[in-house]
């Protein structure tokens, strides 16, 4: 099926699914076009620890942009930057080890960047997200698997999930006792430009 | 010999007041330095978890000799002691004994409370329960303080006790600590 038309069925589904009384389906063209990511997303993360529970948390501060192809799901394109310092976890002195240069170093390393180098559509409303992460100095690949929760003409939204090796990043402080996966739980909204 | 016998220690007893000697005296310097504010925070973490390994190991140790000493012969004091130097070194050594498992209780007190919920892993194998004590701000600064101001008065004590030992061995002669270095080889 080419994206074109699975994108199209998805956002028929959606649509339906969301009640509008219009059963017209919008066109991916509808959907092209620039989106920048809005203060009102929600970067969420969670280590696991070892006998249970963990470490879980939020980042206020970040920025980004998407790019939406319309007749090539493929060449659409996804910036993020995260800001680090603003990591909040609900214990100061967790927040305090986390920017100290044992994980993040948010003074020599201030932010996080995200660029994506291939996105494949995998289902009616998902895909799959590759693309380079550069943290701590480190420049690596990751993938990221993004969910299609809202899209009007405005807005647009997915819920994108991941696991990222830390210490890949040379972030291993901490392990065994906490995991090396951080599992990113994101719901990234995007204001259409 | 591994049991102690009327005038001389075993063994048993001798390995283990050394190993826990020394892991004792580690411990103090090593929780003295990982509580530096200014230190590297990634080695302060490894520090902490160090730390609660050899506690750890300690408080087993301890238990362990504790039901060591309940169940075997007390070797009668070196010949030349007043009783009242007998009784007096009697009670540091129950106080010594009773602060062997106080302190790593203590200890492991505060990582049960911290608020931080940070595991016991240890050496990074075995998983130590937290004890069933609730997290709080408030119980984590009463175990701290509680910890360390038992932790550096064991530390005064074992300062006598050893001056004690230095004294009996050099001064008077009377083969106290070689009594507890070499057992029954050291009877004279
Ligand atoms: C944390 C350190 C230490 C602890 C907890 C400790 C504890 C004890 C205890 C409980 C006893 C009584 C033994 C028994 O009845 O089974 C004892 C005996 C003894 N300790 Fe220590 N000790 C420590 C360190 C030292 C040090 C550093 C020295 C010497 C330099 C020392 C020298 C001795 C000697 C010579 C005896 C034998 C006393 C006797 O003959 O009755 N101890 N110690
Ligand atoms: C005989 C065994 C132990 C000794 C002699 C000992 C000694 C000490 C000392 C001297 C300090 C520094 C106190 C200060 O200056 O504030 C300390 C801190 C600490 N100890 Fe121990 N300790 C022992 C066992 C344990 C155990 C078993 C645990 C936990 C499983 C533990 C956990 C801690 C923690 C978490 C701190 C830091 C408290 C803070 O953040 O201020 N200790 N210990």
């Amino acid at each position: 099926m080419p994206a074109y038309t699975a994108a199209a069925l998805t956002f028929t589904t959606l649509t339906l699914a969301s009640g509008f009384a219009q059963a017209k389906a919008p066109s991916l063209d509808d959907a092209a076009g620039r989106y920048d990511i809005d203060g009102s997303s929600k970067i969420s993360f969670s280590v696991d620890q070892v006998g249970g529970g963990g470490i879980s948390g939020s980042f206020g501060k970040f920025s980004g942009t998407f790019q939406l192809d319309g007749r090539d799901i493929r060449r659409s394109v996804v910036e993020f930057s995260l800001f680090p310092e603003s990591v909040q976890t609900g214990e100061e002195r967790i927040e305090k080890f986390l920017r100290s240069s044992a994980i993040f170093d948010t003074k020599t390393y201030p932010k996080i960047v995200f660029r994506s180098t291939k996105i494949t559509q995998t289902s009616d409303d998902t895909a799959e997200i590759e693309g380079n992460l550069t943290a701590k100095g480190m420049t690596k690949t990751e993938h990221f698997t993004a969910t299609l929760t809202k899209w009007n003409r405005r807005v647009i939204s997915f819920h994108i999930q991941g696991g990222v090796y830390r210490t890949r990043y040379n972030m291993s402080t901490g392990t065994p006792i906490y995991s090396n996966i951080v599992q990113f739980d994101m719901v990234v909204n995007g204001q259409k430009h | 010999m591994l049991l102690n016998g009327h005038e001389t220690f075993g063994w048993g007893t001798i390995i283990l007041h050394w190993m826990i000697a020394l892991l004792i005296l580690g411990l103090i310097v090593l929780g003295f330095i990982m509580v530096r504010p200014d230190i590297d925070p990634e080695l302060q973490f490894s520090l902490y978890q160090w730390h609660k390994s050899f506690g750890m190991t300690v408080l087993a140790l301890s238990v362990i000799r504790v039901i060591w000493w309940l169940t075997n012969r007390h070797p009668a004091s070196v010949k030349g002691l007043s009783p009242l130097e007998a009784r007096s070194a009697s009670a540091v050594h129950l106080l010594l004994l009773a602060m062997t498992i106080a302190v790593p209780l203590a200890g492991w007190a505060v990582a049960s409370t911290s608020t931080l919920g940070i595991p016991t892993l240890v050496f990074n194998r075995v998983l130590v329960p937290h004890l069933p004590l609730r997290p709080s701000a408030e119980a984590e600064a009463f175990w701290t303080t509680t910890h360390a101001l038992l932790a550096y008065g064991m530390g005064g004590l074992v300062v006598l006790h050893m001056v004690a030992a230095f004294h009996h061995e050099f001064i008077r002669r009377d083969g106290v600590l070689s009594r507890m270095i070499r057992g029954s080889l050291g009877k004279r």
